[in-house]
């Protein structure tokens, strides 16, 4: 395995060669917010909240997507990226119907930790009050796309690690949404095998287990890194 | 600073107070509440003892919990307002509150995001409005009997077309989200001011909505 080198915020990192810059922040032991990636599932690149600085480049390049290469020098935290992250979580907030009161993951919320971490304390964003749905009809589970943030973790999980590929993107614009099999109700969808593994990773209160009332949802969020390393490296928790 | 003139006399020093304190002119506080269910004022009222500790430097000059004057004073240091702005009353306390007043904080999930009372901006037809929508909700299609929509004007104030939190409507100084704040939160907010600092309104603990 060949070692790279680059400079994070100043501070040069060794790391494995073909990682993402996302890693090399990590190796840098410097914190930015992430949504829509997870440990264990492809990247994507969907909420821009790891934006960084890569010197050289005048466009931004989020830090989980982007490969790292030798000699890259880039900044995590300056004020420019400070703004957009806080305007991009304001957005979030403002775009969907958010109401942490009564909301099943109030408390233990990744969307109301980003907001916490980029020092949100109202959105500069009218709220928009789009019409959105909550889909019931599933025996065990419930979404409500009042509260999706379109981070495609649950697209992700479903497909890559359960293998069963339930869920899709539809639409365009301020109409997309996550669908359920061929826009069906989620309970039709005979692929479903009720796994919950995309309850685990919502960050938000979108997808839960229907007996999960206010601030009642816990989060799993590790267990697609875990079940990674399982598969890939042989490796269990217990080990 | 200014170099003192020698020909004045220095100012006497303030008489200390019964605390050990030098005596300074009280804090003149304020709390209103709008469009909020009171859960932001309950929890004010949590703050227990220390509410002796305000007492001391602070005096409540308009308050639904704290006092029975009716008009919205002038000369107001500090206002609390829970609520979001829902109707033509809210509408105009607002607009004296931020007239009358130094600092006035956001206080609570609806009057920083509209929060619960903002979810009949859900019911908007195509112009934007729910008003009506709402009462029609309410009043008539939930209705198990005697069905109508409330009629008293210059009583029952009318509703504005959209919910809006109350930066939207006048500006604000200070946000203190939560749904409520907890009494902790309150008071790491105003304990500052009653020192004439800004509170630090960052982490989890101070800023995390819900
Ligand atoms: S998903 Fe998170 S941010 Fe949205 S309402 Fe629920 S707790 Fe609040
Ligand atoms: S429960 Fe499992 S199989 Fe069903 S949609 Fe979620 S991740 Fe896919
Ligand atoms: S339902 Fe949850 S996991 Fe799926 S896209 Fe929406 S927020 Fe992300
Ligand atoms: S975490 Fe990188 S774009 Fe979402």
């Amino acid at each position: 395995m060949s070692v790279i080198t680059l400079s994070v915020n100043g501070k040069e990192v060794a790391i494995p060669e073909g990682v993402s810059l996302l890693e090399a922040t990590r190796a840098a032991g410097v914190d930015i917010p992430l949504l829509c990636h997870l440990d264990g599932l492809e990247p994507v690149g969907a909420c821009r909240l790891c934006l960084v600085e890569v010197e050289g480049s005048n466009r931004l390049m989020p830090a989980c997507t982007t490969a790292a290469s030798e000699g890259m020098a880039i900044h995590t935290h300056t004020h420019q990226l400070l703004d957009y992250r806080r305007m991009a979580v304001e957005l979030f907030f403002a775009e969907g119907n958010h109401i942490c009161a009564f909301c099943v993951a109030n408390g233990n919320c990744e969307l109301q930790n980003v907001a916490v971490q980029v020092g949100m304390d109202h959105s500069r964003f009218p709220y928009q009050y789009p019409q959105r749905v909550v889909d019931a009809s599933h025996p065990l589970f419930a979404i409500d796309h009042n509260r999706c943030i379109l981070c495609t973790r649950c697209v992700r999980v479903c497909d890559e690690i359960e293998g069963a590929h339930v869920w899709d993107v539809g639409s365009r614009g301020s109409h997309c949404h996550i669908v359920a099999g061929l826009d069906q109700p989620w309970g039709e969808v005979e692929a479903c095998t009720n796994c919950g593994k995309c309850v685990d990773v919502c960050p938000t209160g979108a997808i839960f287990h229907k007996e999960d009332t206010t601030a009642e949802k816990l989060r799993h969020s590790d267990r697609p890194a875990l079940l990674k390393a399982a598969r890939d490296e042989h490796v269990w928790r217990n080990q | 600073m200014t170099t003192p003139d020698p020909s004045t006399p220095e100012p006497a020093a303030p008489e200390p107070s019964a605390a050990g304190l030098p005596d300074r002119p009280k804090l003149r506080l304020a709390t209103v509440w709008l469009a909020g269910c009171s859960g932001c004022h309950m929890s004010f009222l949590d703050l227990d003892e220390f509410l002796f500790d305000l007492a001391a430097v602070a005096d409540v000059v308009f308050s639904p919990v704290g006092i029975d004057t009716k008009t919205y004073p002038e000369n107001v240091d500090v206002c609390l307002v829970e609520g979001a702005v829902a109707n033509v009353d809210n509408l105009e306390l607002a607009r004296i509150v931020r007239q009358r007043t130094r600092l006035v904080i956001s206080f609570g999930d609806c009057a920083v995001t509209a929060n619960v009372p903002g979810l009949r901006n859900l019911l908007a037809s195509a112009d934007g409005s729910s008003q009506q929508a709402v009462l029609e909700r309410g009043y008539l299609e939930l209705a198990d009997t005697g069905a109508q929509l409330p009629f008293a004007p210059g009583i029952v104030p009318e509703l504005l077309p959209r919910v809006l939190p109350l930066h939207e409507v006048i500006a604000v100084d200070l946000f203190l989200p939560g749904c409520p704040p907890s009494a902790q939160r309150i008071k790491e907010a105003i304990a500052p001011l009653l020192a004439g600092e800004r509170p630090v309104m960052e982490g989890a603990e101070m800023i995390r909505f819900g």
